[in-house]
């Protein structure tokens, strides 16, 4: 076996389990799929008149709209939920049975960040059943729905950088748990709930250059409209952006670790 | 050949704190070595800088002839780990860790299943391996962590306290499976803070305190190095045999069942005085509920502790 296809079995193994964890700890599971669906229950049955407001964008109704912010937040909080459980890992030595292992160091936190991956891909294809079963309509249609499962999966990915790296520095549950409201903060500083056009200043600023706005619209517009090329990029590029920056952070984290030995 | 191979290691965390500060070390292929000492006296930092999961800040360690630092992966390859308090998942099957851990030792599947099933057997959790980790009994743990340790057949095994926490019984159980596996060919370097652990166990012990190794030698020879108190004990228990029946008791102590009860307190003293033996301390014990449950059942009572958890689910 090649030592790449080697390092990719265990990736895959070390994912699997990070998938299996969060689905038997509901602690993990329930920001990723129950608490987004409360919300977006809430906004769309109690603010579904807002798409009559002069300046919001052309849409079939809410739900449509609201969609890709309840994707995105369970993105988000699939990144921090992995950070989360890396840390549990942490604290309770199950890494250091990991370290003692002859695999790459970095492949503990790609072998999570794969989990996050596909817990994000679950979560974007949940939200997608929802959204048709309550009668959303997603105007590029298949490739459309292909579009957004990738933007999630690749969000997911992004985000879960940033709680790896948070759980790797800290070693601690309890601080990557005290992130939580900073996910809400910076989804509400985003086109995620509410089209940034509509906010009032400085709040409007902030999310017209908030890279999740780019990942948010990106998402969206498959649903709201024809494809376009624009918001696609933009989206990718914010991915990118924010990917390589917590991957890098995760790879810093990782070294501090190792060398501190704690 | 030496196993392990170690020349003035140190370890100086941040804050200027030495866990280790210059330990030399040998253990010959095919030996059972036990560091012992107690809490905070640099055994774990030390297994840890061994295992490679920490960097030495000085001297130089070689594992299976492989150099811990430049040559880190060759020995994560040849070694296998057990840490203090099985870091295990609670949330994983026991089947499930023992494959996960094949595959991190880049065993094709079917043979890392094969071995799964082997060793599942060999530490008597077949009937547990697709429970939770977290419904097991300490005991249980500490065998699933242990077979999990064997999967890749290491030519060095650590295992960090492995009894630790354990009852008598469960304790036996592991001495057995070490004992095994050293027969099988495996060097073992155990961390220990029990005595009989060591004693029992070790072909040769190395006793640390403050970071640095105060004795070494095999139990017999270090047992010599203070052998006048045992010698004393050795006749105590001669001189008060007859006015009692002397019981199993730990080293240094002499136990003496007294039909008469404290009534006969006073010509054991005597006796002992006659002899010329001073007595450090006397203690008059009574039966506890535990010595009812032996008496009544042939057992001990701690011995059930696993009983539960090895029916549960």
């Amino acid at each position: 076996m090649s030592r790449l296809a080697a390092n990719l079995r265990i990736i895959g193994a070390l994912g699997r389990r990070s998938i299996r964890q969060t689905f038997r700890r509901p602690q993990l599971m329930a920001p990723i799929i129950i608490f987004p669906t409360l919300l977006l229950a809430v906004q769309t049955g109690g603010a579904g008149s807002a798409v009559n407001l002069p300046a919001f964008p052309e849409v079939n109704g809410f739900l449509d709209f609201m969609l890709a912010g309840a994707m995105i937040q369970s993105a988000l909080l699939a990144g921090n939920s992995g950070g989360i459980a890396l840390a549990v890992d942490i604290e309770m030595g199950f890494t250091d049975r990991l370290l003692a292992a002859p695999i790459s160091r970095f492949a503990i936190v790609l072998g999570r960040l794969a989990g996050t991956a596909a817990l994000g891909a679950f979560s974007a294809v949940y939200y997608v059943v929802l959204g048709l079963i309550f009668g959303a309509r997603i105007e590029e249609g298949v490739i459309g729905v292909l579009l957004m499962i990738a933007f999630v999966t690749l969000a997911a990915i992004a985000f879960g950088g940033i709680g790896a790296a948070i759980a790797l520095r800290s070693g601690s549950a309890s601080v990557v748990q005290g992130l939580f409201p900073l996910v809400f903060v910076i989804l509400f500083l985003s086109s995620a709930f509410f089209p940034y056009e509509l906010m009032l200043e400085p709040a409007a600023t902030v999310a017209e250059f908030n890279p999740v706005s780019f990942i948010v619209e990106g998402v969206r517009d498959p649903v709201i409209s024809t494809l376009t090329g624009e918001d696609a990029w933009k989206a990718f590029a914010s991915i990118a952006a924010i990917g390589g920056i917590s991957l890098g952070l995760s790879s810093l984290a990782l070294r501090h670790r190792l060398r501190v030995g704690s | 050949m030496s196993a392990i191979e170690v020349r003035g290691i140190e370890r100086e965390f941040e804050g200027g704190v030495k866990a280790v500060r210059g330990v030399d070390l040998d253990v010959a292929a095919g030996e059972i070595y036990a560091f012992l000492g107690p809490n905070g006296a640099g055994k774990t930092t030390t297994v840890r800088m061994l295992t490679t999961l920490l960097r030495p800040t000085g001297g130089t360690a070689r594992v299976a002839g492989h150099d811990v630092v430049s040559e880190a992966g060759a020995v994560r390859e040849s070694i296998g780990v057990a840490l203090q308090e099985a870091a295990l998942d609670p949330l994983m099957t026991g089947r499930e860790l023992i494959r996960l851990q094949a595959t991190l030792h880049r065993l094709p599947r079917a043979e890392g299943e094969r071995k799964a099933e082997a060793l599942l057997d060999r530490v008597g959790l077949q009937d547990a391996a697709d429970r939770r980790v977290g419904t097991y009994s300490g005991g249980m743990r500490r065998r699933l962590d242990l077979a999990s340790a064997l999967v890749h057949e290491p030519r060095v095994l650590f295992l960090d306290e492995p009894t630790t926490g354990l009852d008598p019984v469960s304790r036996k159980g592991i001495w057995e499976e070490v004992r095994k596996l050293n027969a099988d060919g495996a060097t073992v370097f155990l961390t220990t803070q029990y005595l009989e652990e060591a004693d029992q166990l070790a072909d040769r012990v190395g006793i640390i305190a403050g970071g640095l190794i105060v004795a070494e030698g095999t139990p017999r020879e270090l047992k010599a190095q203070v052998g006048k108190p045992h010698r004393e004990v050795e006749r105590a228990r001669e001189v008060v045999a007859t006015l009692g029946r002397p019981l199993p008791a730990k080293d240094g102590l002499v136990l003496l069942e007294l039909e008469g009860g404290a009534g006969q307190v006073a010509p054991v003293v005597r006796a002992l005085d006659e002899a010329g033996l001073a007595v450090e301390s006397l203690d008059l014990v009574e039966p506890t509920l535990d010595d009812v449950f032996v008496a009544k059942t042939g057992r001990h009572l701690e011995t059930e502790d696993e009983a539960p958890a090895e029916e549960a689910a």
